[in-house]
Order: C-alpha cells, then structure tokens, then sequence
C-alpha cells in the first residue's frame, strides 16, 4: 500500500504559485488576443469578400487541423530565431514565455473566431437591416448591434473555450516552462513525491475550472431573470 | 421625392420586380396592398437600398439609390423605416434604442438626443417606459417604440414595410393611429399594408403590385371606386369581405 506523505507541499507553496501565474497570464493573454484577432477573423469570413474570406478560413483550418502541443514546438523553434534577427536580442535572452504567448494567441484565436462566427449568425438578419436603415455603416452595425448581441448569445462556448484553454496551458512543459503544471511536476521530482504533487495539481486544476463555470452560470442567470 | 424609374430586379434567374415606375411626392402617402409575394416589400426595401436591384433607377430627393457612388449610410439615416417584427435592439433599453443611432450617425449630444428621444416617446404614449428593455413590451407598444425611433433621425420620409401584420387584433389600431396622425402632419410616406381601412382614411395614392408588377397606381378615391384590373378587383373582393 502507498504510503501518502503531503509533508513536501506547504514549503512547495511559493513555486507552485509563481508556476500559477505563468499559466493565468498565458490564459489571460491568449483569451484577450484571441477574442480580438478572432473576431477579425470571424468578421473577415463573413465579410463575402473572397480575398478578405479566404485567407481567414484557411487560417483558421490549418490551426484547427495541428495539435496544440506542435504549435507550441514550431513556435518555440521558429519564433525565437525569427526574433533575433528582427529585434537584434541576444541569443541568450529567455523567450520560451514570448513564444509560448504567441502561440497560445494565434492558435486560440483559430477556435474563437469559430465560436465568434456561430455568434454573429445567431443574430437575426432583421436586426442587420435595422440598424442599416438607421444609417449605421456596417463598422457600427457590428460594434452597436450584433457584436453585442453575438457575445451574449456564445458566453457559454466562449467561457467552455477559456477552460479547455486554462488546462491546455500545461502543454508548455514541453517547451521547460514552469506554469503551474510544470511547477508542480518539477518539485515532485526533486522531493520524491510525484504522486502527491500531482494529484494536489490535479485538484487545483479542478476547483478553479469548476468554480469559474459556477460562476458563470450563476451570472448568465442573473441577466437573463 | 422618391422617384422610381424602371425598376427590375432578380434573385437569380427568378425576376421579382419587373419595370416598376411610380413616384411619392413630398407630403404625400402612398399605400401598397397586393397577395403575397408580388414583390411589395422588396419595391420599398429597394427604396433605401436595403435590397439591390439590378436595373432602373431610384432617386429620393434627388439622389440616387443605386448610383455607385451614393453615400447609402447617409442616404439610409434620412429615410426612416419601420419592419413588420418592429425590429428593436433587445439588448439596449428603449431609450437607448430611441438614441444610438442619434448619436452614433447624426453625432447629436446624448442629452440633446435623450430629450428628443423623450419627446418622441410622448408623441407614442409610451413615456413611462424609457428604462424598460423591448423584450417587456407587448408588440403594438414595440412597434411604437419603433417608429419613434424612426422619427428620432428626422426623417424626409417614412417606409413602413407591413406594420401591423405582426400583431395581435387589438394593437393593431394602436400602430395604426401613430401613423394616421403622423400622415395628417404631412409625412411623406410609403406602406406597405392591407389596412383598407387606413388606406382609405389617410393615402393620397393606392399601388396594387402582382407577379412583381405596378399592376394598379391610383388615387385612393379611384382606386377603391373602380379598380381598373380584374386582378385588383379579386384581391379587393376577398380582403374586403369580412
């Protein structure tokens, strides 16, 4: 029988956060970007101009058809050597967490602008025509009344996208990138005590995903009533 | 003040409107009646350029619909319209309803569009419901509401596509004494409508469209007196019965 020993955790405390807030800033960053950047992109695939479509659609596909955890690879690869030679910064400088940020953004904004999309054409064609004949031109039709009516409609998907988001971050381990995850398996492994850590990660992950959808929940309530 | 010369326009292959030509004069109401499906809708949505049409012209005061050059935005926020589902923005209160567009478009003040907005929420009877959302008002109370927001932009003319087919019996006259009144203060005026009974009380002219065609362009006396076509007579037969 397993013999459970958490006596590692308390002291593991400090790290396990610092690794917590790598990975709520690579969550926050890349929902804050990939909200943006989607849009554009849902907006540019609506638009029913080809050259404007095309390239969103495929942008979007190719994301969507390459897993996460190669994106983050290729990133960490390409981005770093791309920087150097732009911004002239030394081969030394740690830029796992930019590239990391990078993908996370591109790659999230593939699948918002797929949520943003169904959002836009949830709202009725009517509500188009009326804020047209009210002179809008199309900018402010989108900014006034379907974005707004859009985001309330996909809160749900949007908020499921943000969880899947917040533990997909621990794929960073493959890049050596201490997030919360990889702070969690590096301290069970120094101590001997993988399990433990592990599992303590594991309820961490558990009880902020599930206290966020609660939360959500309970606000979608609230405005509808 | 809006002129129509030639009109056609196709879905495809599928001609809707063909060769329509008819014109609203400043201060004049004009009412539209035929079955369904004979491109009465599409003839005032092309009005505005909410539907493109392929071939003809439309000018309203003087400047042309389908030029490509014509500013539609602008164009669009000096002709008010109002929709058969009210059409209302769900998520913004009524007033804000009755103002977005005042300040977003004309770039009034919020305060100088708010009392506006007011003013015109009077004018409706509806003044008390300002802070509510359109989802808390019955539908001839939305469609009020509606054409005040219309109003608000100070309009050179009025397009009502079927205003009161989307509602119960007994709001029906509601919407309809909005739009007396506002046709006895010399609105220029387009609508689409079956409303016989408000067509004979307030249209100077009555068109009766079939098969996408100006079949029938009539002063409203004459109209109802002695409708040339055969066709008009059978609508006029069968929606006057009852």
């Amino acid at each position: 029988m397993y013999e459970f020993d958490w006596s590692s955790i308390p002291g593991a405390l400090p790290i396990l956060a610092k690794g917590m807030s790598v990975t709520l800033e690579l969550t926050l960053t890349a929902i804050a970007v990939g909200i943006v950047w989607g849009a554009l992109l849902a907006m540019a695939r609506l638009s029913g101009k080809p050259w404007l479509s095309w390239p969103a659609a495929t942008y979007v596909n190719v994301f969507r058809a390459i897993p996460l955890v190669m994106v983050i690879l290729w990133f960490y690869l390409i981005v770093p050597a791309l920087l150097q030679q732009l911004l002239h910064v030394q081969a030394s400088t740690d830029i796992r967490m930019a590239s990391a940020l990078v993908a996370f953004s591109l790659f999230e904004s593939a699948y918002y602008a797929e949520i943003i999309r169904a959002g836009i054409q949830s709202v009725p064609k009517g509500q188009v025509a009326a804020a047209q004949a009210l002179g809008m031109p199309y900018a402010q039709v989108m900014r006034w009344v379907v974005l707004p009516q859009a985001l309330r409609n996909m809160t749900p998907l949007l908020l499921t996208q943000a969880i899947i988001l917040f533990q997909d971050t621990s794929l960073v381990y493959v890049i050596g990138l201490a997030d919360f995850f990889g702070a969690a398996y590096k301290v069970g492994d120094r101590d001997g005590r993988l399990v433990e850590l592990l599992l303590f990660a594991g309820l961490i992950y558990f009880v902020i995903c599930y206290a966020v959808s609660w939360l959500v929940k309970n606000l979608q309530r609230k405005s509808v009533a | 003040m809006i002129v129509y010369d030639k009109v056609s326009k196709w879905y495809g292959s599928f001609q809707v409107l063909t060769e329509c030509s008819t014109q609203v004069r400043r201060g004049e109401v004009v009412v539209i009646c035929g079955p369904s499906g004979s491109g009465k809708s599409t003839l005032i949505k092309c009005a505005n350029g909410l539907e493109p049409f392929q071939a003809g012209e439309i000018t309203v005061d003087g400047i042309s619909v389908g030029a490509p050059g014509t500013n539609l935005p602008k164009l669009r926020s000096r002709i008010g319209m109002v929709f058969q589902h009210f059409e209302l923005f769900p998520h913004l209160s009524i007033m804000a309803n009755l103002t977005i567009a005042q300040v977003k478009v004309l770039g009034r003040r919020p305060d100088e569009a708010a009392e506006k907005g007011l003013q015109l929420l009077d004018r409706v009877g509806l003044r008390a419901l300002a802070d509510k959302h359109p989802g808390q008002l019955s539908g001839g109370q939305q469609q009020r509401v509606a054409i005040a927001r219309a109003l608000a932009m100070d309009p050179i003319c009025m397009l009502f596509d079927e205003p009161t087919s989307a509602l119960d019996p007994e709001m029906i006259n509601e919407v309809l004494d909005v739009m007396v009144e506002l046709a006895r203060e010399g609105m220029t005026m387009m609508c689409v409508s079956h409303e016989m009974g408000f067509a004979r009380k307030v249209a100077h002219r009555v068109i009766f469209m079939d098969q996408g065609r100006i079949v029938e362009d009539a002063p409203t006396e004459e109209f109802f007196g002695a409708p040339r076509s055969e066709r008009a007579q059978q609508f006029l037969s069968k929606i006057l019965r009852h």
